[in-house]
């Protein structure tokens, strides 16, 4: 990948290298010639590998002391929060982990959406993020399930009765998702060995996305190709790996505050009730970070037409690369698109707002408009901006000065301004 | 940079505003000012040792509180009685155990390690003695009610004269804050329903408060442990994270790019 | 001069940087590792009582006491008299019988042979005591290591007699 070919210096070094090539990797990911000009946007990668981490060896010891099954799942918890050396500590860095994860990714995704990251040659760099996106909601979903309070088990029976919507087979595929006729114990059991499993899916998702990723480089903020290595990049390493960490620390002390001092904030108050079969509790929400399909769900009044409509929510980003046709990139150059970008952020935050409200009157009236908005956002609005926008000049590089004679610094800074 | 962290501060605010707004309630909750708020929150022990005096006396007769045990009273960061005084209070209770080598279960006084005794034998007797309404577990009852402390401590004092045009069944009462202002518990706390022996006065706000501050460390046994490691660790990310940023400014100053 | 002060100061934050991001390392590794130690409950499990009244002479019972079997055994006179003749230079791990029994009549200790773990069988082995089926160790009726690889005598735990009937260990 690197243009040169890189010798380890010593003879055991060339020797190891020769058999297996890891230290041709790691002068890779050391040399990778990264664009100088990637802001503190761009550090959400590594926030997220440090969360991915974190929550798989949080999970792990969690998985130590906790019993997947009906009887048991709710006294293990608190065994854990109030028995085990440091329990509480691991449960509350697992459980909002799961929301800071949710955080980064959506800043990382909408970052991707602002500079146009999705597009030619990084459509794969895409797709895999979306697919782990995905995985990342099941995931999250399966682990609410294992508390076994009164949110889990009911937040269970309304997402698998999802299914139930498929025309057909949709009973027989309910019954064999929970292994019975309700959610029961052996829901909650798979759900267990699921949700242990996925995380390394990702993983192994994450690397491909990497790799993926330094098959052409980064993006950047003025969104121009860029040669590579040139006076317009630096090495990751020191450059870029202290920049993240900075910004890690950052994110850490958010986290912090959320963990040691409102753990249960992000919650909901219902799943310190244990799970039971005969009593749904008054609001049922799922975690805020599932919210903006939730509402979407809600907001078609026929049940299959509506779990069409929140599949096809993440589908129409898969396809995203394809629906958003403008050559140019990066939403600084494109004032419109600019724009509509933030016409989407707030349609997505209004949606989430009005999927944790009772899908009743005003509240259901704003979410049918959000969710139109939204699908009309990407089928509509991105292909035609792609055929007329009047996009602004794109320099040729970081340091050379655009065809007009502005040096680029000046219209950086310009921009920041607006 | 600047930009980045209000972005942050922004987003963080969203959070807690989305919570805020969805726990929103039709009656603002009472708030008797606890101890074991903030950052440097602590329980009162004097406190948690009346409020168990008040859950063993007049809770413990319905609700069961089946995830703590006896072991726990003198536990650092709970009521901490001395580990004598938690042995004596479990020795007043009858632990059923077995079986023997008969076969046959048997009861014998409680130990420090057995896990705190329930009224009734299980969920479907406790309801059934009361009503037909199930008296919760209080183990974690405080994290289970939105409001958290605060709604338990309305609830106890929220008790009042139904207003005119609302008709009760038997066995069921009016308070203030309950969800539908409908409760099938009777008002539980009377004026001297206790005996505080350290003479404090058992008003109804005093033992309220005392049995929520109780529960509330039930709930969160080891509050006082994650209030004191969380702020070391945020004076601890506080200064490395300067100590980075400076860093990386010296790294960065090989290059004209400003970071 | 203006120039190595600088490279001072800036190896100076570079140096504390990592000091400090070390002992952050260790402080979180802690947690994760303490996780692993037995927890409170575990740590407060109960003392046993055990009813003795049914043994007779000759025989004996086992308990299990913090996950481990414990023997209890009523010792005949015989046996008594055979654990207290022994040389103490003859023992491997020199323990007199009155230290291992507190009342010569039972012999309270942890079945555990002391070489890796195994059970041992009562009534067995070459001193009339126990033997490990394991790795052959044998064990005198005082549950004193006499031959094979077993390095110390079976363990006594912490025992009393509340009454003439009940002993509680732990």
């Amino acid at each position: 990948m690197s243009d040169h070919e890189y010798t380890p210096k010593s003879k055991f070094g060339k020797w190891f290298n020769d058999r297996l090539p890891l230290l041709t990797l790691s002068n890779h990911l050391t040399e990778y010639p990264t664009p100088k000009n990637l802001n503190y946007w761009w550090t959400f990668g590594g926030i997220l590998t440090f969360c991915l981490i974190t929550q798989i060896v949080t999970g792990l010891i969690l998985a130590m002391h906790y019993v997947a099954s009906a009887d048991l799942a709710f006294g293990s918890v608190e065994h854990i929060m109030r028995d085990v050396n440091y329990g509480w500590l691991m449960r509350y860095v697992h459980a909002n982990g799961a929301s800071m994860f949710f955080l980064a990714v959506y800043i990382h995704i909408f970052r991707a959406l602002y500079y146009g990251s999705y597009k030619a040659p990084r459509e794969m760099i895409w797709i895999i993020g979306m697919i782990i996106y995905f995985l990342m909601m099941a995931t999250a979903f399966m682990g609410y399930v294992l508390p076994w309070g009164q949110m889990s088990f009911w937040g269970a029976t309304v997402i698998t009765n999802l299914f139930s919507a498929i025309p057909f087979v949709g009973e027989s595929i309910t019954n064999w998702l929970w292994g019975g006729y309700a959610v029961d114990n052996p829901t909650l059991t798979r759900f267990y060995s699921l949700h242990y499993l996925f995380p390394f899916l990702i993983f192994g998702l994450v690397i491909l996305h990497i790799w993926a990723l330094h098959v052409p480089g980064n993006n950047n903020p003025i969104g121009i190709d860029i040669k590579k290595p040139s006076k317009d990049t630096v090495p990751f390493h020191p450059y870029i790996v202290i920049k993240d960490l900075f910004a890690l620390l950052i994110f850490l002390i958010i986290f912090a505050f959320f963990v040691f001092y409102s753990p249960n904030i992000l919650g909901h108050a219902d799943n310190y009730i244990e799970a039971n079969p005969l009593v749904t509790p008054a609001h049922i929400v799922p975690e805020w970070y599932l919210l903006p399909f939730y509402a979407i769900l809600r907001s078609v009044p026929d049940k299959l037409f509506g779990v069409i409509a929140m599949f096809a929510a993440i589908f129409v980003l898969v396809i995203l690369p394809w629906l958003d046709t403008s050559k140019v990139r990066s939403a600084i150059f494109r004032p419109l698109y600019k724009q509509f970008y933030w016409f989407l952020v707030a349609d997505v935050l209004i949606l989430g707002y009005v999927g944790a409200m009772p899908a009743e009157g005003l509240y259901l009236l704003v979410a049918r408009v959000a969710t139109a908005y939204y699908f009309l956002h990407f089928l509509v609005i991105l292909p035609i901006l792609g055929a007329k926008e009047k996009t602004l000049d794109v320099p040729l590089s970081l340091t050379e000065p655009i065809l007009g004679g502005v040096p680029n610094e000046a219209i950086l800074r310009k921009k920041k301004e607006i | 940079m600047k930009n980045f962290l209000k972005y942050i501060l922004f987003s963080i605010f969203l959070f807690y505003n989305f919570n805020s707004v969805a726990a929103e309630q039709s009656n603002k909750l009472l708030d008797p000012g606890w101890t074991f708020k903030g950052f440097f929150g602590k329980f009162d022990r004097a406190q948690l040792q009346r409020g168990y005096q008040v859950y063993t006396e007049v809770c413990a007769a319905c609700h069961s509180m089946k995830y703590l045990s006896y072991r726990n009273l003198s536990q650092p960061g709970g009521p901490e009685f001395s580990e004598q005084q938690a042995k004596i209070i479990a020795s007043q209770f009858e632990v059923t155990d077995g079986p023997n080598s008969e076969g046959e279960m048997f009861t014998r006084p409680g130990r420090l390690s057995d896990k705190f005794v329930s009224p009734y034998p299980n969920d479907q007797a406790a309801t059934a003695a009361n009503g037909g309404a199930y008296p919760p577990d209080m183990s974690v009852l405080v994290k289970a009610r939105k409001g958290g402390a605060d709604y338990v401590y309305s609830v106890l004092m929220g008790y009042e004269d139904p207003p005119s045009g609302i008709i009760l069944d038997d066995g069921v009462y009016y308070n203030k804050y309950m969800a539908g202002n409908k409760i099938k518990m009777s008002k539980p706390l009377m004026e001297g329903a206790v005996e505080y022996l350290d003479g404090t006065i058992t008003s109804e706000e005093q033992m309220a408060k005392d049995v929520v501050a109780f529960l509330a460390w039930a709930a969160e046994p080891h509050l006082e442990a994650r209030h004191k490691i969380g702020f070391r660790a945020i004076i601890y990310l506080l200064i490395i994270t300067v100590l980075v940023y400076f860093s990386m400014k010296k790294l960065w100053s090989r290059i004209e790019t400003k970071v | 001069m203006e120039e190595d002060k600088k490279t001072e100061r800036r190896d100076f934050i570079f140096t504390a940087s990592y000091a400090l991001g070390a002992v952050g390392v260790g402080a979180v590794v802690w947690p994760l590792i303490d996780q692993m130690n037995p927890d409170a409950s575990v740590k407060a499990l109960a003392s046993t009582e055990v009813d003795i009244s049914g043994v007779e002479k000759g025989q004996s019972i086992t308990v299990l006491w913090r996950g481990k079997p414990v023997f209890i055994r009523r010792r005949t006179e015989e046996e008594i008299i055979k654990a207290k003749n022994v040389k103490l230079e003859d023992l491997p791990h020199p323990e007199t019988d009155e230290d291992r029994a507190k009342n010569p009549e039972w012999l309270v200790m942890l079945g555990v042979c002391t070489h890796l773990g195994c059970v041992p069988l009562g009534d067995k082995g070459e001193y009339g005591g126990w033997f490990c089926p394991c790795h052959g160790s044998h064990y005198d009726t005082s549950g004193r290591i006499r031959k094979g690889p077993a390095p110390t005598n079976m363990e006594i735990p912490k025992y009393e007699f509340v009454n003439s009937n009940t002993i509680k260990i732990g």
